[in-house]
């Protein structure tokens, strides 16, 4: 069972219809105490930062995420994957999750010439094998829609990279934990590919 | 690299697709879930869908397409995004920020504004804030009035006497995420593209910028992506009538070097 974190923001509902479509059990978990019937957990995200992290705290989910994300597999979408990681400066400073050390930077400060936000399919560049990438091709796109990029101090982490201008992670893998900066859910067969891929993680 | 992207364009009219001409002309294409089946099976990058109902009653009871009714814009979404795994982008009769959570909340990934953020500008900020820029399209439809891009509003029937360029300026200021630049001159027309004002629209902001309206044949979407550094092309009727005419447009651009998925 995958449960399907539901801290009040952005779209659940695109995961849970990818997920119902592929026949994948899961559940909206909307308190923490929800966590135990899962396992694997997916936190999805659209938004800002700021108050995704005020929520995940808010409704206790961080801890008890965090905690699960030691033991089980767990997959980041978009701003869910910026919010494994330690620290953003999306309006402001925040603390993240801190699951993977490093930060989330905007693309503004780099990129002066593409237009932002990023919003559009792109390929991915594969850095080592990983059973989340069965059977997905070299020249696979995925559609990413951000502005703001993540940058893991252990570079070993990054699963795949995509370029806008500079390279960035777009996909992490570390242990259990597991973060795609694109949407899946969003992403016509591949996606779709990627989401049973994590399904069939052990 | 980033890819361009080649959306459709649906317009919905009481729970119908049509196809449009002028803004103004209303041709039955079809039944809005079937419409969606095909556009998914043809692997499209995004689909955007515009309701011009002018009463916002919907009705897909035609017996010819044995499918069930729908009585509002909010079960259409949901339907459609049940079957649909691309971005989804729903636009027509968005007035408030109540009008917006409805259509996310039923599986919509971005809305857009035209006449209700020209009424009510704070709507942009309100809608980003909340949704995130990325999720707030600024459907920009314009004619052209005396050599300027002028925007319209209210289905085109409004003179704004504002300045296309002006107003999406405005628009960026107040955190918009994407231009859905529409050409009413050219809407059902199939005389091709408006470059010039996609070219000066596209220099003057950072927004990515989706251009619609003219589009005759492949060879007018190839053109554009030669000639102007846009983001995404969308067309409408083209993809109602010609066979198979997405995936081989698709198939043409990428044999002309561009870069399409």
């Amino acid at each position: 069972m995958i449960g399907i974190i539901n801290y009040g923001v952005g779209n659940l509902r695109s995961v849970e219809n990818a997920l119902n479509f592929l026949n994948i059990p899961n559940t909206i978990i909307g308190k923490p105490v929800e966590i135990k019937k899962c396992n694997k957990l997916i936190l999805p995200g659209v938004g800002a930062f700021g108050p995704a992290i005020k929520k995940l705290n808010e409704l206790g989910f961080a801890k008890e995420f965090i905690r699960f994300g030691g033991q089980k597999p767990i997959l980041g979408i978009c701003l869910g994957m910026q919010l494994l990681f330690e620290e953003s400066c999306e309006y402001g400073h925040h603390k993240g999750l801190g699951l993977i050390k490093g930060k989330v930077l905007p693309f503004s400060k780099k990129i002066k010439k593409l237009p932002l936000p990023l919003i559009g399919w792109n390929e991915i560049k594969t850095k080592r094998k990983s059973p989340l990438l069965q059977d997905i091709s070299n020249d696979a796109a995925f559609y990413f829609v951000h502005s703001f990029y993540c940058e893991p101090t252990d570079k070993s982490v990054i699963l795949a990279s995509t370029d806008y201008g500079i390279k960035f992670a777009s996909i992490i893998n570390k242990n259990n934990i597991y973060g795609c900066q694109f949407h899946p859910e969003k992403s016509q067969s591949a996606g779709l590919k990627i989401l049973e891929n994590f399904n069939k993680l052990i | 690299m980033i890819k361009k992207r080649l959306i459709p364009v649906l317009y919905i009219k009481n729970g119908l697709i049509v196809r449009s001409e002028g803004f103004s002309y209303h041709q039955n294409i079809g039944n809005v879930i079937n419409e969606a089946k095909r556009y998914n099976e043809w692997n499209v990058d995004e689909l955007i869908y515009i309701d011009i109902s002018r009463k916002k009653n919907y009705d897909l009871r035609r017996d010819d397409h044995g499918v069930k009714s729908y009585n509002s814009i909010g079960e259409i979404i949901n339907a459609i995004s049940k079957i649909c795994f691309m971005p989804l982008t729903f636009g027509g009769g968005i007035r408030n920020i109540k009008d917006i959570d409805y259509r996310i909340k039923n599986g919509a990934d971005k809305i857009t504004l035209n006449t209700g953020a020209f009424e009510n500008p704070k709507l942009i900020s309100e809608a980003a804030e909340k949704y995130g820029s990325q999720a707030v399209v600024i459907s920009v439809d314009y004619k052209i009035v005396k050599g300027q891009p002028i925007l319209f509003t209210d289905f085109g029937q409004k003179n704004t006497k504002t300045t296309v360029l002006n107003w999406i300026k405005k628009c960026e200021e107040l955190g918009a995420g994407e231009i859905f630049l529409n050409s009413i001159d050219r809407d059902g027309k199939a005389n091709g593209y408006d470059l010039t004002t996609i070219k000066k629209v596209v220099k003057s902001t950072k927004l990515p910028v989706i251009a619609c309206g003219g589009a005759h044949n492949v060879s007018d979407f190839i053109k554009l992506a030669r000639d102007v550094n846009i983001s995404a092309i969308a067309a409408g009727n083209i993809f109602h009538f010609t066979e198979l005419s997405y995936p081989l447009a698709k198939t043409l651009l990428k044999k002309g070097g561009l870069n399409f998925r």
